[in-house]
């Protein structure tokens, strides 16, 4: 975990909590706080707080209905005055995702990101992305010490289809062995 | 002298404004290009690819026009002499090949370039440090798909082969000195040319030999010469703007 926010008043740890557990408007099983997107909640006043944002990607559409959700909520709470500011240093990473919001992407049907994996520089293999040619079967493929793994039925053999998916934060692939097709978070 | 010129003597041109400005029109141009994709693309993964790298430029955009001025009347109100992206960019989206080989050759440069001021403690490292991961996926897309298409078929290697020849004079502007930006552009061509010269080869492609700027054009979009059909392409993004200032969805 890159950040985790520090609250420094129980009010704050509370409002915290509160905006934490907005769930995010595109994956809604996960909370923000799962997703690791929420930085900071300052109190300035009794009744007006800052919250500090950051989004995953940097065109990530979904950034501004999570600052109405965040605003909602805490005006639910009774704070009158409430600003959501975006930040973007340090970075986001997928390894900021928490192991519970892993869980939940596995059990929502999309392979959560492996940790420690920057996505640095990609080995250039040249072949196929798809299997044009007939498939002798797992033996022959090269392994992988990490492979991402089917979250329908946990198997390694899975292939990439589209660098990238349904949002820019995933890659679309294919089990192998139970030949449905899954969403991956992409590790970034 | 009027107000308005009045006041635009005055204000003092900042360094960092204009690197933002040629940083973030880089980055608004291409999105534009390959959102004009949308609907066309040879298959249904390739139209979400190109719509998610031109999201992920658009973003970049959005962070780099606001520390110029407001996003949005620097996107839709300047002519086009303001604007201060590379030619490279704007050039139309051709056959798939011609977007690919521009993908290329910019993704390997926007990277190069996000990196250098990631490493730096200047008004772009945190962008860029965000950024520079997302173009790791833009750069690692355009060179599968260059291996794919220059060692593919016939036609696709003609038609690469083509398109990288194509562009390569536009090139040459990617490099040269950014007004704001302490960076070693011949530094980075050295890099460059080193990455996409391999995966050229890889693709069975022969790296252009012609030079890296045309004569006529001096690789000038950074000082708001742009090529014939930019102009085109700005018509369309600024009409429904200008027609209808301040409409919202």
């Amino acid at each position: 975990m890159v950040t985790s926010p520090t609250p420094t008043t129980p009010l704050e740890a509370e409002l915290l909590r509160l905006a934490g557990s907005v769930p995010d408007p595109e994956l809604p099983v996960l909370t923000l706080e799962e997703l690791g997107v929420l930085r900071a909640v300052h109190v300035r006043s009794a009744d007006s707080v800052e919250v500090e944002l950051t989004p995953t990607y940097t065109g990530c559409p979904a950034i501004e209905a999570m600052s109405l959700d965040i605003e909602r909520v805490l005006h639910e709470h009774g704070i009158r005055e409430v600003s959501v500011h975006t930040v973007l240093t340090p970075p986001w990473s997928t390894d900021d995702i928490s192991p519970e919001g892993r869980r939940k992407l596995r059990e929502f049907g999309i392979a959560p990101p492996r940790t420690g994996l920057a996505p640095g520089p990609v080995p250039l293999a040249l072949g196929p992305t798809r299997t044009t040619v007939p498939d002798t079967g797992p033996q022959d493929r090269p392994q992988d010490p990490d492979p991402v793994r089917c979250p329908h039925c946990g198997s390694a053999d899975t292939e990439l289809l589209s660098r990238f998916s349904s949002t820019a934060c995933k890659a679309l692939r294919r089990c192998l062995t139970c030949r449905e097709p899954f969403d991956h978070f992409k590790e970034l | 002298m009027t107000e308005t010129t009045k006041a635009r003597k005055t204000r003092e041109p900042v360094p960092h404004i204009a690197a933002a400005l040629a940083l973030g029109d880089d980055a608004l141009v291409l999105s534009h290009r390959l959102g004009e994709w949308a609907g066309h693309a040879p298959v249904l993964e390739e139209e979400v690819a190109l719509a998610n790298i031109a999201l992920d430029l658009l973003g970049q955009a959005r962070v780099l026009l606001s520390m110029a001025g407001d996003e949005d009347e620097l996107a839709y109100l300047r002519e086009e002499r303001a604007f201060r992206n590379v030619q490279l960019v704007e050039q139309p989206n051709g056959d798939f090949a011609h977007t690919i080989a521009r993908q290329l050759y910019f993704s390997t440069y926007q990277r190069l370039l996000y990196a250098h001021l990631a490493a730096g403690d200047g008004e772009f490292a945190g962008l860029a440090a965000k950024a520079v991961k997302e173009v790791a996926y833009h750069q690692d897309h355009a060179e599968q798909w260059t291996l794919r298409l220059g060692d593919g078929t016939e036609v696709s290697h003609e038609r690469m082969r083509r398109a990288c020849q194509a562009l390569w004079r536009f090139t040459g502007e990617m490099f040269q000195p950014v007004e704001g930006l302490d960076v070693d552009g011949e530094g980075i061509r050295a890099v460059w040319l080193e990455s996409v010269s391999a995966v050229l080869r890889q693709a069975t492609l022969d790296v252009p030999e012609g030079p890296q700027s045309g004569a006529w054009s001096a690789g000038a979009g950074r000082q708001g010469l742009h090529t014939e059909p930019f102009g085109r392409m700005l018509a369309e993004m600024q009409h429904l703007h200008r027609s209808h200032p301040g409409a919202s969805w």
